[in-house]
């Protein structure tokens, strides 16, 4: 089982030129909106069509513009979950879950079916119209419907995007336990790096149509090559970086000379830490501590965000160096103890590149 | 003078005839020039919507030449079928159909511009050929505004003067329909029989409109429910 795609196509804007393989992993496709991510996706399922390249997938050639192939959507054989589901409101759950299969046997049909309506919990509302399913109940039917024809490969366009962020967790969770019985490749859109992070093995990261990483979800989160691929992994704290010696880097935009774990190159542009990497210092002596000062915070319900200035008490009104993502108890503790607070930048959670 | 119902028969049976006609010819054509590009398009488009905009008088000439006697319609219809349009019913039928088409042929081509697109996509990629797709989900979906067209297309039929006096004539009990009947009547001084029909048609004709307002209404409140 695996895919291999290799195309461009000229865009509004920038040229999507994408090329990776996969095989039976869940590989995520990570980018802003508007990055090409989908239309990936829709050239895949031959809803688009490539303007060259070649999409192969378990042998089986779908797009191929030097031979001139190029598989009519319906002969793809793709599950294709849209963003809005797309369930076809003048049919039943039932119904829906049956259409790709009709030319089964009736029996075979209804099976087939069944199966599918267990797998998605839905057993009692088969003869439901979709308009009167929850937004996560269509979901799970789009999701079987696509199943239900036993697509090699399972398609997902931002599934989640058009819910709340309760049923997001809940439905990523389903979706995870449905896919773990799925022998095949699976890609799934979003701009979401949490749901990646979840949901994902590997995972390729698009900006303006050009690949800004690929690998394994963890070590592109670990350890991201690019400024837009550590942005987008989710990445807070930028600094213009001078390269100073193999293990030293000055960070310009806040005057600091950061040490860092692993050999630096010498052409190197930015330096960053994640938000919620930066730790409270045991003591001066440790490397990579520096004196901050909190110039202002907001909060969510759980975490704050703090917005320090180095080295220097204040930046002026809303001006800040870094972010410091902390628990509200550690906010809490830290709040009223005297500035400056000594932090430190662990060496091994920069980010260069 | 005695009331006659003859031109009420007559104008259903041509009304009927003309919606048939123009279902069969209206719901194809509007979903090729919803769906496909050509070169020429927006020339067909003009022309298929032009009987809306012309004088009927400009429509009748037009039929009278085309399949008058020696009109190239109208010499096939003697050489095939052995029979003559003009001063018929046929030609009444005719005359009704080209008028009220365009009508038809609006309200189909936004019903079918108006389905998802993604349903269409989400169709073939679970594996369905053009035509499943046309007709399981692009029709049924579409199915409102083609009611609502035909209800239209039937009402502009039972309506239609100019054009078929033109090309059927006045003659009572074979091509006098209601709004012909009335006009002769009226001339002829006879107002009974002209009230009745003139009554007849405005009542059937806010039947019509009134019906489609309020379904409209109610179809509206269905999609905002997310469904049929």
């Amino acid at each position: 089982m695996e895919i291999l795609v290799d195309i461009q196509k000229k865009l509004p804007g920038f040229e999507l030129e994408v090329n990776f393989e996969t095989g039976m992993d869940i590989l995520g496709l990570l980018g802003a909106s508007g990055s090409g991510k989908s239309m990936t996706l829709r050239c895949i399922a031959g809803i688009d069509t490539p303007d060259r390249g070649r999409i192969v997938l378990n042998g089986r050639t779908l797009f191929d513009s030097q031979k001139g192939i190029n598989l009519p959507c319906r002969k793809r054989k793709l599950g294709y979950l849209f963003q809005n589901y797309a369930l076809f409101p003048n049919m039943t759950v039932e119904e829906n879950i049956g259409f790709g299969i009709g030319d089964k046997k009736r029996e075979e049909r209804m099976a087939i079916i069944k199966e599918k309506v267990k797998m998605i919990k839905l057993e009692g509302l088969e003869k439901r119209y979709p308009n009167q399913l929850s937004g996560g109940q269509q979901q799970r039917v789009a999701l079987a419907r696509a199943l239900a024809i036993e697509p090699e490969a399972l398609l997902l366009d931002e599934p989640f995007s058009a819910l709340d962020n309760y049923l997001r967790s809940q439905m990523v969770k389903q979706l995870t336990e449905n896919l773990a019985d799925y022998l095949g490749v699976t890609l799934f859109v979003t701009h979401n790096m949490d749901e990646v992070y979840s949901v994902c093995n590997k995972l390729v990261i698009l900006s303006m149509g050009k690949i800004e990483a690929k690998g394994g979800t963890e070590e592109v989160f670990r350890s991201p090559p690019t400024l837009v691929s550590a942005q987008l992994t989710g990445c807070k704290n930028f600094s213009l970086a001078k390269y100073i010696s193999p293990f030293e880097v000055e960070a310009l935009d806040w005057g600091i000379t950061l040490k860092a774990k692993n050999e630096i190159v010498k052409h190197i542009e930015f330096v960053g830490i994640r938000a919620h990497a930066i730790e409270l210092a045991l003591n001066e002596k440790q490397d990579n501590v520096f004196r901050c000062w909190l110039n202002f915070a907001s909060q969510t319900p759980s975490r704050i965000t703090t917005y320090l200035s180095i080295q220097v008490p204040t930046l002026g009104k809303d001006g800040y160096h870094i972010q410091w993502e902390i628990t509200k108890q550690m906010w809490f503790e830290l709040k009223d103890k005297p500035q400056p607070w000594n932090l430190r930048f662990n060496p091994d959670d920069l980010i260069i590149v | 003078m005695e009331f006659s119902y003859v031109p009420i028969v007559l104008s259903l049976k041509v009304a009927f005839a003309a919606v048939i006609i123009v279902t069969c010819t209206s719901i194809p054509i509007a979903a090729l020039m919803a769906k496909r590009e050509f070169f020429g398009k927006d020339v067909v488009e003009s022309v298929i919507t032009l009987p809306l905009v012309l004088p009927p008088s400009v429509i009748g000439f037009m039929l009278l030449y085309v399949f008058g006697k020696n009109g190239p319609l109208g010499k096939l219809f003697e050489q095939w079928f052995h029979t003559r349009i003009v001063f018929t019913l046929a030609g009444a039928v005719i005359a009704a159909a080209v008028v009220a088409f365009p009508l038809m042929y609006q309200s189909v081509k936004v019903a079918i511009e108006n389905v998802d697109q993604n349903l269409e996509k989400a169709a073939r990629t679970l594996g369905a050929g053009e035509l499943k797709v046309f007709f399981t989900i692009t029709l049924p979906l579409a199915l409102n505004g083609i009611v609502a067209g035909l209800v239209l297309a039937f009402a502009r039929s039972l309506g239609e003067f100019g054009a078929t006096l033109m090309i059927a004539g006045n003659i009572p009990g074979k091509t006098q329909t209601m709004p012909i009947a009335i006009y002769f009547a009226n001339e002829a001084g006879d107002t009974g029989q002209a009230s009745v029909l003139v009554i007849i048609m405005t009542i059937f004709s806010f039947l019509v409109i009134y019906g489609l307002n309020r379904w409209g209404k109610g179809s509206r409140r269905d999609s905002r429910g997310g469904g049929a």
